[in-house]
């Protein structure tokens, strides 16, 4: 995992093109993302955000363009790609524990044979405890609150040892002490040398939250430091009119906007 | 062909079975857009303990009292049905899973001791199970022919109130209608339906009769009503094949051929049916893929592209603000679902 | 001993189906245990004519061999846009349409009865036993059942962190490079292979009962999924013992016995279950409510 140069972006997209049925979904989006970055990915309903994720993991076929992970395609750098999915997109009522949902992460790196044996034990437990959950290791999933699953998925995302994760959506529906935890663990993240890339909702938060932005609506609005790409106009430019009076106050009613999904 | 019109048998048999296709059919479109197309296949298995215990009580082998006995074994099987999934965390195919084998079993157990005691004339109810349309006579003929008619009628009636329920219950309650009582209604009369498909086709195969038409039809239209009238024709015209070419080939038995000759009238609908038939996709994606790479190949291009995405998606907002007052609301508001479905699956 | 050699089958039978059956309910897949038990029926009829004999390795190919185009057709369907429900009710009536045509119309050749082909004869299956010489080494239905149920145990164990993971959260799956597509299909071949290998004993509509109830009473036993696979196990044989009981004491159907057996255990499990049961529940929310008005 030490092979990678400085040089290399961790992410390189270019020219990807995404199509459903007849309207693409996500038409030449091209960008670059550096190391060491928070990064949100911001942009209205249906703008193709978790479809980007999604092209990017291969889970998505792409009409057109490519995504290199530290100049490699996804299906050779795939054990440097930590992805932590929507919590509705699975089955809470399996019966599995938190622990056992968190040594799943390890899955990638057992190989075809072998099994999760004591030492993806003790590492998914420290991963448990690093999102405050070690408490709960032997617990049912489907007795969690939300907030306590979506640290389960962190805790597994963190179990894959990735150098850039995809999260997509993890604020969404958490209380404020599980945000929080969240936003303490992706700058912990950080600190560490990997780059987190975190599809977002709430605009007002985003200044605090994240380094860089990519404002995205079928297409790449714009990305870049949140300093200057995180701005009224370009937001405009992204959500279209649905976001007139951002312009006028930045943070509450954004934040209001932004939550009326 | 000749034959079929002049020998008075076969036309019996060819008239049951387009009434029996025709009703399945219209029956089969609610019960495909209410999501519970394998309703059919449930109960149709739960009816076997319903026929049993109503031939061991009686001794009498009748249509009617079949009937009976199959409505209230499938009142208790769909009542299993909402029990299990409601109060358990057992998701609903396996819930329909358990009742259908689980009521099976006990039809079986029950069939088996008739068979071992001396109830005398059951030899004709295992012939229920696999379907005797070749063996119909014109008194069956009329009461199946009765009871499919009455369907087809009571489904014009409530046609407005079985749109409602199978789009938005919720919203229908609201309106004042009494969506508990349509819902059993609905039930009972597709009851009624597989009671008398399992005449023609057996078991096994009477969920054809419901599902096949039904998806068949939806290929065709965005609208409720042509639907419907077109699941009813698709029902009745594979059940005069049925009736048909069976009566050709001596050893063909008609059900079988009926549900083979409804799966040919999907495939090809499926295949050929506008805008959401295969072809018609294939031939939309690669018009999208042109598309896209001219685009890719000018920026000029790009601008007239961008108007026309524009000029999508207001269309789209204006068929939004159409569904909701228009009639093919609840086949819209499907396909989008569908879409999502599948962008979540990938 | 023919009680004994009933009772082995039966437990084979419902070992087989309890392990796979797991994964297909926690896969919303339940159903299509369901389609492919009724779909493999003109695998088998092929098999017989191209054959000849009820040569159990070519009614296997065969029977799998249908199976897999089943699922494929389910899948096919499902993604242009059917509802998956309706799909698998197509696809399953047409393909054992197919085989009643093909057994009908071959009825002369063909020694397969179609209601052998509904519920089964598992009280025949001592009579056709595998001759080794003089030796008789027992029924050849258990030596098919043991076989498959070996074919199964290893694959499971061998996968059985990809099969939980596919069951669980498929796109993480996929996104760790595991086959996704690859694990389904093999999955659906076990089960076409456990249902032909059931089929003469148990027939088609009972398969689906043993597929279905032990693994949903299990689930309602337990958290854990390799405890889920052991109790769905536990109740199948317990079904097949009870069942055997039940028919010979009713004088009825042995395989209808065992399905009723295994859904008394579920109804129990429904109402009684320590953790998820309905009385249980209700009574742990009165001892609540109770304890709250006297704290």
């Amino acid at each position: 995992m030490t092979n990678r140069n400085r040089n290399v972006p961790p992410l390189a997209v270019s020219g990807l093109t995404v199509a459903y049925r007849k309207k693409p979904v996500l038409r030449d989006v091209t960008f670059e993302i550096d190391e060491r970055q928070l990064v949100g990915i911001i942009g209205p309903n249906g703008a193709g955000k978790s479809t980007l994720i999604k092209a990017i993991l291969g889970l998505q076929p792409a009409l057109s363009g490519e995504a290199l992970i530290y100049g490699k395609p996804y299906k050779v750098n795939r054990k440097l790609v930590g992805y932590v999915p929507q919590r509705e997109s699975v089955d809470w009522d399996f019966p599995t524990s938190a622990l056992d949902v968190v040594m799943m992460g390890r899955y990638g790196h057992l190989g075809l044979f072998r099994r999760p044996g004591a030492r993806e034990r003790e590492l998914a437990m420290d991963c448990l405890d690093k999102v405050g959950m070690a408490d709960f290791a032997h617990r049912q999933i489907s007795q969690l609150s939300g907030g306590q699953q979506q640290r389960v998925f962190l805790a597994r995302a963190l179990a894959q040892d990735a150098t850039l994760y995809f999260m997509d959506e993890p604020f969404a529906g958490v209380d404020a002490a599980t945000e929080k935890a969240i936003v303490t663990l992706l700058n912990e993240l950080k600190r560490n040398g990997k780059t987190v890339l975190v599809v977002h909702h709430d605009l007002a938060t985003v200044a605090d939250y994240f380094d860089s932005v990519l404002l995205l609506n079928g297409e790449v609005i714009a990305c870049g430091p949140t300093e200057t790409t995180f701005t009224p106009e370009r937001l405009q430019q992204a959500y279209g009119g649905k976001l007139a009076f951002v312009a006028r106050s930045e943070r509450e009613p954004a934040g209001a906007a932004g939550n009326g999904r | 062909m000749l034959n079929l019109l002049t020998d008075p048998n076969l036309r019996w048999i060819l008239l049951g079975s387009m009434l029996l296709g025709l009703s399945g059919g219209v029956i089969g479109t609610f019960s495909y857009l209410r999501k519970q197309s394998l309703i059919g296949d449930t109960l149709a298995h739960a009816a076997l303990p319903g026929i049993c215990i109503a031939f061991m009580l009686t001794g009498v082998k009748s249509v009617g009292l079949f009937l009976v006995g199959a409505l209230l074994a499938g009142a208790a099987a769909t009542l299993s049905v909402t029990l299990i999934t409601r109060y358990s965390r057992i998701k609903p195919d396996a819930a329909m899973g358990i009742v259908l084998s689980l009521f099976f079993a006990v039809g079986i157990v029950l069939l088996t001791r008739i068979q071992h005691s001396s109830y005398g004339n059951q030899s004709g109810l295992d012939k229920f199970l696999f379907g005797q349309a070749a063996s119909m006579t014109s008194s069956d003929l009329y009461t199946l022919g009765g009871v499919a008619l009455l369907l087809v009628i009571a489904c014009g009636l409530l046609y407005k109130e079985f749109k409602l329920l199978c789009f938005d219950p919720g919203y229908g309650r609201g309106l004042g209608f009494p969506m508990g009582l349509l819902e059993q209604l609905l039930l009972g009369l597709t009851t009624v339906a597989v009671v008398v498909g399992i005449q023609a086709v057996g078991v096994v195969l009477v969920a054809a009769l419901l599902i096949t038409p039904a998806v068949s039809a939806r290929y065709w239209t965005d609208r409720l009503g042509v639907m419907t009238v077109l699941a009813g024709l698709f029902g009745a015209l594979s059940g005069a094949a049925g009736a048909w070419i069976s009566s050709g080939v001596s050893q063909l038995p008609t059900g079988p051929i009926s549900v083979l000759a409804a799966t040919a009238c999907f495939v090809a609908s499926v295949l050929f049916g506008p805008r959401r038939g295969l072809a018609a996709k294939l031939l939309g994606r690669r018009s999208a893929r042109r598309r896209w790479l001219a685009e890719s190949a000018g920026v000029a291009a790009r601008a007239n592209i961008q108007a026309a995405m524009q000029a999508t998606a207001q269309a789209a907002v204006l068929t939004d603000g159409q569904a909701n007052v228009h009639d093919n609301a609840h086949p819209n508001v499907h396909s989008a679902a569908h879409a999502n479905e599948r962008g979540a699956s990938v | 001993m023919s009680g004994f050699w009933i009772m082995l089958t039966g437990a084979l039978v419902a070992t087989c189906c309890a392990v796979l059956g797991c994964f297909l309910v926690l896969r919303r897949m339940a159903l299509v245990g369901d389609a492919i038990s009724h779909a493999v029926l003109p695998g088998i009829a092929i098999a017989f004519l191209v054959s000849g004999s009820r040569g159990s390795f070519f009614m296997l190919l065969g029977a799998a061999l249908v199976g897999f185009v089943a699922v494929f057709l389910i899948q096919l369907f499902q993604s242009g846009g059917v509802q998956s429900d309706a799909s698998i009710g197509v696809v399953f009536t047409a393909l054992f349409a197919v085989g009643v045509v093909l057994i009908s119309l071959n009825a002369r050749n063909i020694d397969l009865d179609l209601d052998c082909v509904l519920f089964g004869e598992i009280a025949y299956v001592q009579w056709n036993t595998l001759e080794f010489g003089a030796l008789s080494l027992g029924p050849k239905a258990v030596w098919l059942l043991g076989l498959t149920l070996l074919v199964i145990a290893a694959v499971v164990s061998l996968f059985y962190k990809q099969f939980k993971l596919c069951a669980f959260d498929p796109a993480l799956a996929a996104a760790l490079g595991i086959p996704v597509a690859v694990f389904h299909y093999l999955l659906m071949g076990l089960v076409s292979m456990a249902t032909v290998s059931s089929f003469e004993s148990v027939g088609a509509v009972l398969v689906v009962g043993l597929l279905v109830i032990p693994p949903a009473a299990a689930y309602l036993l337990t958290d854990r999924l390799g405890t889920m696979i052991g109790l769905a196990v536990v109740i199948g044989i317990v079904s097949s013992v009870a069942g055997y009981g039940a028919a010979v004491w009713l004088d009825a159907s042995i395989a209808g016995c065992m399905v009723c057996a295994a859904g008394v255990q579920f109804a129990l499990a429904f109402l009684f279950s320590p953790s998820h049961g309905l009385v249980t529940r209700r009574r742990r929310l009165r001892a609540a409510a109770l304890g709250g008005r006297a704290g």
